[in-house]
């Protein structure tokens, strides 16, 4: 089969989804079962509103106030509810922390399951097969594949949400950035960082700090 | 089931690839889907757990193959034709042709933040006492449910130690088959990579959420 052909018959099934998806949509909406208006909510709410920035507030918190680190470790989701970052798939927060010992990586190698309230919809590789399959069986290989090398001597711990408890990784605070305010902090906390898959940025990335 | 989502410790897949600008959404239907799928549980239509048990019911090759949102359009498909919502002439006719099923709710645009930012919290009231401590070594049941459960098979059989004791909560694999809540204290078990993978393996552990009916004492 030649690539474009292969290429054609990728577009007419997709567009054929497409069909599908909105005869689906007339039908249910003339059955009453959802309200058009519902549907937009839905969709705006986890586009535009959330998202890991929510996220990078709660890390930067727990780096620059350590009454606010021990009510995360203590319970999680009562900690995140004080940002008002509450709700679906995030009702039951764990808050891991990585040390100079520990790192910690979070999967669902049996669905999606991740924590909307803080993170936002996961990003396409976290719900990819790759990703489900390896980071049980291979951590290091797949940090190295986010350009992330560690310490032999680091043990890793992945967490496997097979439950309704969602973990959110809290990342070390780096390096030179004791100086930091809060706000700058949050620039640090990047998404991959609260899944595992990073480490928060390098004081340099903050526009304007240190020298 | 052993389903084509039970993916921990499968290989040949390839590397991770992230995307640069990694849209939420890789087309304009996806979003519809997400929507619908989102607004027909909060109709109470079906729970979380049915609808995951329908996801990975579908067949391996059309799972690993068919794109996320491809696998929830199907799966919500056969969920509301297995509980007569819809009827294959009315899904080709894109149409109703008979009346609608009553459901419990409609989710109404105007209520739906504050439902997203309430959730469905899972902890339910303890009927007995937990059966294992922190600290404490438990083995998996080795079995192979023919329905929905959430012990993946890598760590079937295999022994690790309680790490937290979470609460009672909602069991899955009850309410998955319609058997309500059926609610059962929920564990975080820590599994060395060697006792999973074998002797070569990374200095690594997999901590995984076990309910207690997955579990015995060593």
């Amino acid at each position: 089969m030649s690539e474009e052909h292969s290429h054609d018959h990728e577009h007419s099934h997709l567009d054929e989804t497409a069909i599908r998806v909105r005869a689906l949509e007339t039908l249910l909406t003339e059955k009453g079962y959802v309200e058009p208006g519902a549907l937009d909510v839905f969709i705006d709410t986890y586009e535009n509103q959330v998202g890991p920035r929510n996220g990078a507030q709660v890390v930067a918190r727990s780096w620059v106030d350590m009454d606010y680190k021990k009510r995360l470790a203590e319970d999680a989701s009562a900690a995140i509810a004080e940002f008002g970052f509450t709700g679906r798939q995030g009702e039951h927060m764990v808050a891991v922390f990585n040390t100079p010992d520990t790192h910690n990586m979070v999967v669902c190698t049996l669905c999606s399951c991740y924590p909307w309230p803080v993170l936002g919809l996961p990003p396409a590789w976290y719900k990819s097969a790759p990703y489900r399959s390896r980071v049980v069986v291979d951590p290091k290989g797949v940090l190295k594949e986010f350009n992330v090398d560690l310490p032999e001597s680091v043990e890793i711990k992945v967490w496997d949400s097979t439950a309704e408890i969602r973990y959110l990784v809290v990342p070390e605070q780096p390096e030179g950035t004791e100086n930091f305010t809060e706000e700058q902090l949050v620039e640090l906390v990047n998404r991959n960082s609260m899944i595992g898959t990073g480490l928060a940025s390098p004081a340099t990335d903050v526009e304007g700090a240190g020298s | 089931m052993n389903g084509a989502q039970d993916l921990g410790g499968m290989q040949a897949f390839g590397p991770v690839v992230e995307e640069h600008d990694e849209p939420l959404f890789h087309h304009p239907w996806e979003r519809r889907v997400f929507a619908l799928t989102l607004a027909m549980g909060a109709s109470g239509a079906w729970n979380l757990d049915e609808s995951r048990s329908s996801r990975e019911s579908l067949p391996p090759h059309f799972y690993l193959s068919a794109g996320y949102y491809r696998i929830w359009f199907a799966a919500m498909q056969a969920l509301m034709l297995e509980k007569e919502l819809i009827s294959e002439d009315e899904l080709k006719a894109g149409h109703s042709l008979r009346p609608a099923k009553q459901l419990p709710r409609l989710a109404k645009a105007a209520l739906i933040p504050a439902a997203l930012a309430a959730g469905s919290p899972v902890t339910r009231r303890a009927t007995a006492p937990a059966k294992f401590v922190l600290g404490q070594q438990v083995r998996v049941f080795r079995n192979t449910p023919s329905a929905h459960t959430r012990v993946p098979r890598y760590i079937r059989g295999c022994v690790g130690v309680i790490d937290r004791v979470h609460g009672c909560h909602v069991f899955a694999d009850s309410h998955a088959r319609g058997d309500g809540e059926d609610p059962h204290w929920l564990y975080n078990v820590r599994f060395e990579a060697s006792e999973l993978w074998g002797e070569s393996a990374q200095k690594s552990s997999v901590h995984v959420d076990c309910w207690e009916p997955y579990l015995e004492p060593v």
